[in-house]
């Protein structure tokens, strides 16, 4: 609902839009991971075990690609507390994805150190190889295109995070190599996080 | 450029750097040693007379922290935030990634120094590989007793975790990161009670950023004098600069508080590129006032920069060059701040939003020059009306960019353009109503 005619409130960013996640295939824990999270609980008191949400919630998604609601009623069972609890945390951090993303999540950070190094333009770039606009996905579900706040590594911008591995310095002109070499090597294409950026610089 | 030899970051450019036998070497766990031969207190005061004033941006004394938590009440916990997510921050990540063992020492000495038995990190989500990184050093530190039950034989238990957070820049705040850490949205909390009396799971915690806690076994090994005549009075010790933007080097410096602002820009980072001119500086992260070229020669110390009128927030150096178009900088920032509020107060959450888009309408040559007014007012109903640092970080970009670029807001709405187009921006920007 809007007040404004030139602002249409809510219309490009609402907080409050609630969205259901999609049911999703029925959801348990691989052996492997069922181990490694009753591991993780013991990081936590006993009585505290809903601390490891997060750490939960990583590997339903990294089991699954992304959080369905058979996830999370899983991981609430798991943890002891409700499912709206969980549902609470999915929907806060961006980190989490509650629709399927495509094999390489590529995600360029737009704020200001890498903006004013070429963000934008990586990102244009990018945009035009993929055909993607910012938060797409393509029709075969290999890269899924987001922008993505401060990544913490201003001193290499601009930066990309292709799912959890980084690239530094990537040139805009360079963005679209970087797209061709993700597909022939997958992420062995990618620089790293390293700080190196003194001997590469000169 | 001033004399100073980095401890905290000597050798972070070696291969080998992050693991044990490296750290060893070089005077590793040293400091752990030390620390256990006194008692508890003894590290206390040994702090509070180093005058460590904390890294993360607030600049607080980590000695009264840690003097504050109430010692009556079990379990307490220390937990280190390492969140690092303000706009132009990056020197947490550096130290993490190539001096592990340094942050897992400084959390063992500051567990054993108020009476915790566990310490937390909380990285934030995107630091995945620094988390392989700590992990393995945490391993390693358990494998040779500086972690675990009966550290060195002293009867001193303790255990550091790692906690990977899932993208939000709330959780660097201090409350917000604990309620993260129970489990929770990254909200912040009311204060008081402040998390020295009631932190994690309500018991008495101190949250301390990872180069607050890295500073703790240099003053330990180093001691008192050493540290207090590193850099100016209430200033001391090492301290790391992160310098980004228009320069040619850009990095992490370690210095003392002694250099100045145009020492790190033109000597540590190589200054600004060939052709260009320095506009302005933001000396803190994205959330402090920025400061002009006359003021360079400013020393890059807590007091320095806020007697300047900005602040050393977590020294965070953003250069931006005469390529830079100020209101494009505060629109940026201004969609940081409205994708990153957390939502819970309503000031905060709603007026971000109002924020940028009236930047943005601006930046796209659709502004009028009642808008200005309109920010100024905005951002008064913003600043000091939220439970948490966020909502004045989030005002500041618009208010300072007002203050000292008011002219170039009055070009855009005069021409109904952007007036400082640079090739470094989006050929096709996309437009406030597209």
């Amino acid at each position: 609902m809007s007040f404004h005619p030139k602002m249409a409130y809510g219309a490009t960013f609402h907080k409050s839009a609630r969205q259901l996640e999609d049911e999703g295939p029925p959801f348990a824990y691989t052996a492997e991971n069922r181990a490694r999270f009753e591991e993780i609980v013991k990081r936590y008191p006993a009585e505290r075990r809903r601390s490891a949400v997060l750490p939960a919630l990583y590997l339903a998604q990294y089991q699954q690609g992304y959080i369905t609601a058979n996830a999370i009623r899983h991981v609430a069972e798991l943890l002891g507390i409700t499912r709206a609890d969980v549902e609470d945390v999915v929907s806060y951090y961006t980190m989490f994805y509650a629709k399927p993303v495509g094999k390489f999540v590529i995600n360029v950070c737009r704020t200001l150190s890498c903006a004013i190094n070429g963000a934008e333009r990586v990102t244009e770039e990018l945009c035009a190889k993929l055909s993607l606009k910012p938060g797409e996905t393509d029709p075969t579900g290999t890269f899924t295109l987001m922008e993505v706040e401060c990544l913490g590594a201003c001193d290499r911008a601009p930066v990309v995070m292709v799912n959890d591995a980084w690239h530094e310095c990537l040139a805009p002109e360079a963005a679209t190599r970087l797209v061709d070499d993700l597909r022939a090597r997958g992420e062995a294409a990618l620089s790293g996080c390293h700080h190196v950026v003194e001997r590469r610089r000169g | 450029m001033t004399a100073y030899d980095p401890v905290l970051i000597a050798h972070v450019r070696e291969p080998n750097s992050y693991t044990l036998d490296f750290y060893l070497q070089h005077g590793g766990y040293d400091a752990l040693k030390t620390a256990l031969a006194k008692k508890p207190d003894e590290i206390i005061e040994i702090v509070k007379a180093s005058g460590l004033r904390g890294r993360g941006g607030a600049g607080f004394p980590t000695g009264m922290k840690w003097q504050f938590v109430d010692k009556k009440i079990e379990p307490r916990y220390i937990v280190c935030n390492a969140d690092e997510s303000e706009p132009g921050t990056f020197k947490d990540h550096l130290l993490m990634e190539r001096n592990p063992h340094l942050l897992i020492e400084g959390c063992a000495i500051g567990c054993y120094a108020i009476g915790a038995k566990v310490a937390y990190i909380y990285i934030r989500g995107e630091f995945f590989h620094v988390q392989g990184v700590l992990e393995r050093a945490i391993d390693e530190a358990y494998a040779k007793g500086f972690l675990g039950r009966n550290i060195l034989g002293s009867g001193f238990d303790c255990d550091v975790f790692v906690h990977r957070g899932a993208g939000a820049y709330e959780a660097g705040e201090e409350t917000a990161l604990l309620e993260s850490l129970e489990g929770k949205r990254a909200q912040p909390r009311n204060k008081p009670p402040f998390p020295a009396v009631a932190g994690l799971y309500g018991k008495p915690s101190a949250v301390n950023n990872v180069e607050t806690l890295c500073n703790v076994p240099v003053i330990v090994s180093k001691g008192v004098e050493w540290y207090t005549s590193v850099g100016p009075e209430k200033n001391g010790g090492p301290k790391l600069y992160c310098v980004s933007g228009h320069v040619r080097k850009p990095g992490v410096f370690e210095a003392s508080m002694n250099v100045t602002l145009r020492e790190l820009i033109n000597d540590y980072a190589g200054g600004v590129r060939e052709g260009r001119t320095l506009k302005a500086v933001i000396p803190g992260g994205s959330s402090v006032p920025i400061l002009l070229p006359d003021q360079l020669d400013t020393r890059a110390s807590f007091d320095d920069i806020q007697k300047a009128g900005s602040l050393l927030g977590s020294a965070a150096i953003v250069v931006l060059d005469d390529s830079t178009c100020m209101v494009w900088l505060a629109e940026n920032l201004l969609h940081f701040y409205r994708h990153e509020s957390c939502g819970k107060c309503t000031p905060c959450r709603e007026g971000t939003d109002w924020l940028h888009k009236i930047l943005q309408r601006i930046e796209h040559g659709e502004g009028q020059m009642r808008d200005l007014d309109l920010l100024q007012s905005i951002s008064g109903n913003i600043g000091g009306k939220t439970l948490c640092a966020f909502g004045d970080a989030a005002v500041t970009p618009v208010l300072t960019t007002l203050k000292h670029f008011r002219h170039e807001y009055e070009a855009h709405i005069k021409e109904g353009r952007c007036t400082l187009p640079a090739p470094w921006r989006a050929t096709h920007p996309v437009g406030a109503h597209a």
